[in-house]
This record gives C-alpha cells, sequence and structure tokens, in this order.
C-alpha cells in the first residue's frame, strides 16, 4: 500500500505547545512517527551559566509554567547538596506542600485537556473550573498563580499562616468531592472508555526499555515515584506509589486521577505534621563541585546535573524533564494506531515541550 | 453517561463559575505580587543591590544622577529587589501591571534635597 506523510502539529488544535511528528500512514494506520522539536527553545541553560547561581532559582523556575515549583526546588535542593546546608524541617513541609498543590493543578489542567481533545466540552470545563480554586489558594499563599517563587537556597521565601493552612486543607476537601463528580465520567463512561481503553498500550517492558518516567511507568506496572526516595518531608509521610497494569491510556487517566487524591492525603498528612520554627537559612560562599538532583514532577522525575567551580556563576546546569524521557516511548505507542487516536495518545504522556526544549 | 449527565443537570442548575468580568472584578490577594510599584525615591540610598540581584535586568540605577529606573515589561515580578533593599523603599502591588500605549521605563530621580537640611548639616559640620 501506498505511503503517505501527515505533518502533525506544530500547530494542532490539541496541542498547547508547538511539537511536531511526521506521521507516515498507510491508509488511516500510523505505521511510524518522527518527531522533530526545537520550536521553543529558549537556551536557559545557556542562561543559567551567565546569571549568579541565586539568580538562576528564578530562571529554572521559568523553564516550565505548570510544574514551576518542582523546577525551583530541583535546583535548590542540587545546591543545598552541594554547599552542605541544612534546610529548616518548616521549610521542608511548606515545599511538599506547594509541590503537591501544583501536583494536583497539573493533573486537573492534564484531565481537562484530555477530556478536550476527546472532545468532551463540559467534562474539560468542569476539571478546570476545579483547578481554579488550586490556583487561587497558591495565588493566596504564595503570592502568584502558576509561577509561585517561593523556593529559594536554604529554605523557602514565605511562610505559610495557620489560617491559611486551615483555608488550604478545607479547598482540598472540597477538591476531593469535586473530584468524585468528575471521577465516574472520566472512568466509567461508555464513551470516554471507548476512546481509552486498550488505545496505545506501553508494555511494562517496553517502558521500562525506553525509560519512561513518572505516570507513563506507573501505568504500566513500574512502581517508580522519585517521591519514595524521602526528599523534602516525603520521608516523613505516608504514601505509596500509584499503580495501574494495563498500560493503556485509561491506566494512565486512572493513575493521575487517583495521584490528585494521593497528593490531597499527602498535603493533609503535611499540614497535621508541620513543625514551627524558621524558614530558611542565610546561605554564604559560593557552589563547589558537582551533584545531580531528583525531583518528581506531575510528569514524572526531572533530573538536575549542576557544576560549580567556586564563583558565583555556576559552570553547568543541565537539564532532563521526564517529557523528554516520554517522547521514546510515545513514538513506540504511535505505530498500529488509527490516526483519530493520535491526539489522545499524544497527550497521555502529558507532553511540555518547553521543558524538553528548555 | 448518568453520572455526567447528573453533573450536567447540577451545572445547568448552578450559579455560573465565571464572572462578568469587566463590570464585576475579583479583589487581589493580600500579598499578591501583582507588579514592582512606584520606588519611594527619597529612602533611596543609590546601593544599586536591586540592580545587581534582578534575575532579568530590568532596573537600572544611576549614582551620579541619581536616578531609578525599572522596565515594567522586563521585570518578571520575582520581588528579589524589595527583599534586597536595604532602605526597604522598594515594595510590590498587588494590581497586576495593565496594558498601556507606551514602552517606557518608569524612571524616578531624587530631587536635591531642600536647602534647610542641608544648611543645618554644614552647621553642625563647622
Amino acid at each position: 500500500m501506498n505511503r503517505t506523510v501527515i505533518p502533525f502539529g506544530p500547530q494542532h488544535p490539541v496541542l498547547p505547545e508547538p511539537l511536531h511528528l511526521k506521521l507516515v500512514m498507510e491508509d488511516e494506520k500510523v505505521v511510524e512517527a518522527i518527531p522533530a522539536i526545537g520550536y521553543v527553545h529558549r537556551g536557559l541553560e545557556k542562561l543559567t551559566e551567565v546569571k549568579e547561581f541565586t539568580q538562576n532559582t528564578y530562571i529554572v523556575e521559568r523553564i516550565c509554567g505548570i510544574c514551576s515549583v518542582m523546577h525551583a526546588q530541583a535546583y535548590c535542593q542540587g545546591i543545598e547538596a552541594m554547599m552542605n546546608i541544612q534546610v529548616p524541617d518548616r521549610a521542608r513541609y511548606l515545599r511538599v506542600i506547594w509541590a503537591e498543590l501544583h501536583r494536583i493543578h497539573s493533573h486537573l489542567l492534564w484531565l481537562g485537556l484530555l477530556a478536550d481533545s476527546f472532545g468532551f466540552e463540559s467534562l474539560f470545563m468542569q476539571a478546570w473550573r476545579n483547578r481554579e480554586k488550586v490556583m487561587d489558594i497558591m495565588e493566596e499563599t504564595a503570592g502568584s498563580r502558576v509561577v509561585i517563587s517561593c523556593n529559594t537556597i536554604g529554605g523557602t521565601r514565605r511562610d505559610i499562616s495557620k489560617e491559611h493552612l486551615v483555608k488550604i486543607s478545607v479547598i482540598a476537601d472540597e477538591i476531593m468531592e469535586d473530584m468524585k463528580q468528575i471521577e465516574a465520567a472520566f472512568l466509567n463512561d461508555y464513551t470516554v472508555k471507548h476512546r481509552l481503553v486498550g488505545v496505545g498500550v506501553l508494555t511494562k517492558e517496553q517502558a521500562y526499555k525506553f525509560g519512561a518516567v513518572g505516570p507513563m511507568a506507573r501505568a504500566s506496572g513500574i512502581a517508580q515515584d522519585h517521591r519514595t526516595t524521602g526528599y523534602a518531608a516525603y520521608g516523613e509521610l505516608d504514601f505509596a506509589p500509584v499503580v495501574e497494569n494495563d498500560g493503556d491510556s485509561y491506566a494512565r487517566t486512572a493513575v493521575r486521577l487517583k495521584e490528585v487524591y494521593q497528593s490531597i492525603k499527602l498535603i493533609k498528612q503535611a499540614i497535621a505534621k508541620i513543625p514551627e520554627g524558621e524558614i530558611s537559612v542565610l546561605v554564604k560562599g559560593n557552589p563547589n563541585g558537582e551533584v545531580i538532583s531528583r525531583v518528581e514532577q506531575p510528569r514524572g522525575e526531572v533530573m538536575y546535573y549542576i557544576k560549580g567551580n567556586n564563583t558565583k556563576n555556576l559552570e553547568r546546569l543541565r537539564v532532563r524533564t521526564p517529557t523528554f524521557a516520554n517522547i521514546p516511548t510515545l513514538l513506540q505507542m504511535l505505530p498500529g494506531s488509527q490516526l483519530a487516536d493520535v491526539p489522545v495518545l499524544l497527550l497521555t504522556i502529558d507532553p511540555c515541550i518547553s521543558c524538553t526544549e528548555r | 453517561m448518568f453520572d455526567m449527565l447528573g453533573n450536567i443537570m447540577k451545572n445547568l442548575l448552578s450559579k455560573p463559575a465565571t464572572r462578568m468580568y469587566p463590570f464585576e472584578k475579583r479583589e487581589n490577594f493580600k500579598n499578591t505580587r501583582g507588579q514592582l510599584g512606584d520606588i519611594d525615591i527619597d529612602a533611596c540610598i543609590f546601593c544599586s543591590i536591586c540592580a545587581k540581584k534582578c534575575p532579568s535586568d530590568a532596573i537600572i540605577v544611576n549614582r551620579n544622577e541619581k536616578s531609578w529606573e525599572v522596565d515594567r515589561y522586563k521585570c518578571i515580578v520575582c520581588g528579589v529587589c524589595t527583599e534586597v533593599c536595604p532602605k526597604k523603599c522598594l515594595h510590590m502591588e498587588e494590581q497586576y501591571k495593565t496594558a498601556s500605549y507606551t514602552k517606557e521605563n518608569a524612571k524616578f530621580v531624587q530631587q536635591p534635597k531642600p536647602e534647610a537640611p542641608a544648611g543645618q548639616s554644614q552647621e553642625q559640620k563647622q
């Protein structure tokens, strides 16, 4: 049969960010997918070598709009490890609270986008309406909706007052109720299931071989969650990775839905356990040596390689983001699928192209 | 399918989640980083720490001219300058920067101090 090449993206209604895929088609079936990235490269890694290491916190936050707090957290934890800085206990818990709020809003955003990709507009709007509560509480506690800039080397820049902690816990309960409403639609609805179940299966072996991270790996049965290593205050909180075994789009949806509940529980635990005290320590000197710092983002594990040379500028900062690791798995899933399923499949890796290209 | 129908009925019968924006505005939260406010130029000592710490180089301080300027389109509203200012003459405003027709830096020049205090200091020196 004749093969045709259909360009998919960089401008496509389903893509919030520019990713280009050349789809080699046989009739309606995808045979091969060739990715092309580089549309939003901004040279942020190079910029971090020019700026001071303290200023870099605000640069790495702008790598990604959706998981900004985790980027800053990974960077700060790396520098703190390099300079042997002991972060105050309260700051560790505050980092957990903000990071989990971020995870909730990222997953709700993704659930909305997924609903949009299979044309379920009311579900899309409902997911985003729920997300707005998280955005508001972040603005109230940290001062900004998305790029909240609350991490700094040596701790956090802001404290959360007692009233706000209570409010976060009330809002967490509200989101739990809202989530139960939309969960039924995502997991039990006939049409939604028709679009998700059995579509884009990634087996456990494939996920392992091609280095899937985050919800992609967990939906394929690999119980890998970097939070279990206990960075920040995660070691003192009780949770287990959410794992599904089917490896299809439905399993990935289920993993992210359940992670919202998991994040709510983590926030409530952190609020119950948060100690009083200082929120940051003074940082003196310059970083020297090299370090690898890893943090679990909503999309998976982000890795920071930081090399300092005892000056205020870093010698090298390298970021490997989760979407970069997940694109090979996407290329494994696409061959054999129908053209109409490509938008949904592409979304199930939760692509963040700004992260990938930096 | 019926799960979602229930949701849709509930949404139809409940109040809208959105606001009639230009007529009904949400109040800004306290301590929101909306934009960098105008400097209290009389308190400024032109140490230029804010300009050095600014991640986006949005602030220009001129010691000779006694001027301080900010490019609010370059500013990334991180609020570092307000934290490092030794005189605390910078502050964040809760209202974000609205659209404008011109792209100008906001420039502030410290006026020479009134005669009387200067005369006093001279007297003290004598």
